[in-house]
C-alpha cells in the first residue's frame, strides 16, 4: 500500500502524467497556446480524474473484472459530458475557446489508467488523493508550458483572463514587450513539442542533482560511520 | 445454465451502469439546456450590437431572422441566417452570417452588417481557424483590419477593386499572409451582391423561429 505523501508525490513529480507517463499528450500540446487555455484544461482534467476515481474506487468490488473497462468507460464518458454541459452553460466564453478539448478528455489515457492502474485497487480516500494530486500535476505542467508559450509567443501572460474570472480579470494581463512582433514558432504546435521537450529535461536535470546530492550525503555519511 | 449465469450477471450490471450514466447525462443536459441556449444568445446579440448599435432598433433583432439559401454568394450550402434591425417597423439594416469558404484553413465564418442603403455597418468575424500570429489578425480583438470594411459598399470601392492590394485591389493584405484577408474580401463582397439583389425581399418575409430551423 502507497502511502499518502508518496501517492501524492507520485502525482505532481515522480509519476506526473504529463512530464513522466506522457499521457494525455494531444490536449497537452494542443492547448497551450496560452496560461488560461491551460489552466482551463487543466481544471477540466483534474475535475474529471477526481470524479472518475472516486466512482470508480466506489464501485471496485461490485464491477467484475470481464467488465470493468466498459464500465470505466462509461463512467469518464458520463462524467465529461456531465463537465461540458455544465462548462456551457457558467464559463461559455471558455468553453468556445477549448472547443473540441472538452470532450476529447475522455480520450485522455490518464483518465482510464488512474482508474485501472489505481482506483479500482484502492479505497476511496486513497483513489481521491490520487486523483487530485494527478490533476494538479497534469495542471501544472499545462500551466507551466502555456505561460512558457505565451510569453515568448505573444509576449503576454493572463491574456483574456476574464474569460474564467469574469469582466473584472481583464486588466490581469501582463504586458511583457510593447509591440511584440510575437514569435510564431511558440504559438504554433512545433513550439509545444519544443517546450515539452524542455520542461522533461529541466525535471530530469533537477532529478539527477537531487541524486547527485543525495549520493553525495550518503559517501560523506559513511566514514562517519565507520570512525 | 450455470455457464451463462456470470455473464448475465455481468451484461445486466453494465446495463444498470449504462442507464445510470445516460440519466445523470440526460439530467444535466436538461438543466442546463435553458442556460446554455441563453449564453448562445447573449454571445451572439452582443456581436450583433458591435455591428448594430441597439439605438439604431427598436425591434427584437435576435427573433427577427429569416434563413436563406445561396451557395453561390453566401459560401455554404446550409441556410444562412439573416437578423434584421427595424426602428418603428421602418427596415434598418440586416445582419448576414455568410462563410468564407477559401480561408487558409478551413472555412470563416463572418457576421456581414448591411445598411438599407447597401453600405457596410461592419463585419466581423465569428469563427475560425488561420494560423495564429499570422491569419488571426483578422479578429477585431487583434487588429483593426476588420474595421476597414466600415461605411464600404459595393461603389466603394468599386466591383474591380475588392481585392486585396495584391491583387490590385484596395484592401490591405497582412505581411505573410494574403489568403486570409483574401478570402474575407471575397465573402463580404459576395455578401453585398446578394444584399443588393435580394434586399426588398429579405425584409418582407414573416420571420423563422430559430427552433425550426
Amino acid at each position: 500500500m502507497t502511502s499518502y505523501p508518496d501517492i501524492i508525490r507520485d502525482g505532481l513529480w515522480r509519476n506526473n502524467v504529463g512530464l513522466v507517463q506522457l499521457l494525455g499528450l494531444c490536449p497537452l500540446l494542443a492547448v497551450t497556446g496560452t496560461f488560461i487555455n491551460g489552466l482551463g484544461l487543466g481544471l477540466a482534467t483534474l475535475l474529471t480524474l477526481v470524479a472518475s476515481n472516486v466512482t470508480v474506487s466506489l464501485i471496485r468490488s461490485l464491477v467484475r473484472p470481464e467488465v470493468r473497462i466498459p464500465v470505466f468507460v462509461l463512467v469518464i464518458a458520463s462524467i465529461v459530458t456531465i463537465i461540458e454541459l455544465s462548462m456551457s452553460a457558467f464559463f461559455h466564453e471558455l468553453y468556445k475557446v477549448l472547443g473540441i478539448f472538452i470532450p476529447l478528455i475522455v480520450t485522455n489515457c490518464s483518465i482510464i489508467g488512474r482508474a485501472e492502474a489505481f482506483a479500482s485497487k484502492n479505497t476511496v480516500g486513497r483513489a481521491l488523493t490520487d486523483g487530485l494530486s494527478m490533476g494538479l500535476g497534469f495542471t501544472l505542467v499545462l500551466v507551466a508550458l502555456g505561460s512558457l508559450r505565451e510569453i515568448i509567443g505573444h509576449g503576454t501572460l493572463f491574456s483574456q483572463a476574464h474569460l474564467m474570472f469574469g469582466e473584472a480579470a481583464r486588466s490581469m494581463t501582463l504586458v511583457f514587450v510593447e509591440d511584440y512582433s510575437g514569435f510564431l514558432l511558440a504559438v504554433l504546435p512545433p513550439g509545444a513539442f519544443i517546450g515539452l521537450g524542455l520542461l522533461i529535461a529541466i525535471k530530469n536535470l533537477i532529478d539527477k542533482r537531487l541524486q547527485g546530492k543525495a549520493a553525495e550525503k550518503a559517501t560523506v555519511a559513511e566514514p562517519i560511520q565507520a570512525t | 445454465m450455470t455457464v451463462y449465469r456470470p455473464i448475465a450477471i455481468s451484461a445486466l450490471f453494465l446495463f444498470l451502469f449504462a442507464v445510470i450514466g445516460a440519466g445523470l447525462v440526460a439530467f444535466t443536459f436538461d438543466s442546463t439546456a435553458e442556460k446554455i441556449a441563453e449564453n448562445e444568445r447573449r454571445a451572439l446579440l452582443k456581436s450583433l450590437n458591435e455591428l448594430i448599435p441597439e439605438q439604431r432598433y427598436d425591434n427584437d433583432i435576435f427573433s427577427d431572422v429569416v434563413y436563406v439559401r445561396n451557395s453561390e454568394l453566401l459560401g455554404t450550402s446550409e441556410p444562412v441566417p439573416v437578423y434584421r434591425a427595424r426602428k418603428d417597423g421602418w427596415p434598418v439594416a440586416a445582419v448576414l452570417a455568410p462563410v468564407a469558404p477559401d480561408g487558409y484553413s478551413g472555412p470563416i465564418r463572418l457576421l456581414v452588417a448591411v445598411n438599407l442603403d447597401g453600405t457596410l455597418a461592419g463585419v466581423r468575424v465569428v469563427q475560425h481557424r488561420e494560423t495564429p500570429g499570422l491569419g488571426d489578425a483578422i479578429e477585431a480583438e487583434r487588429s483593426d483590419w476588420i474595421l476597414g470594411f466600415n461605411r464600404r459598399s459595393l461603389s466603394d470601392p468599386v466591383a474591380e477593386r475588392w481585392k486585396v492590394k495584391r491583387d490590385g485591389g484596395a484592401f490591405d493584405q497582412f505581411t505573410g499572409a494574403t489568403i486570409t484577408p483574401r478570402a474575407v474580401v471575397k465573402a463580404v463582397k459576395e455578401a453585398l451582391l446578394y444584399f443588393r439583389a435580394d434586399s426588398h425581399e429579405l425584409f418582407e418575409k414573416d420571420p423563422i423561429p430559430a427552433a425550426q430551423q
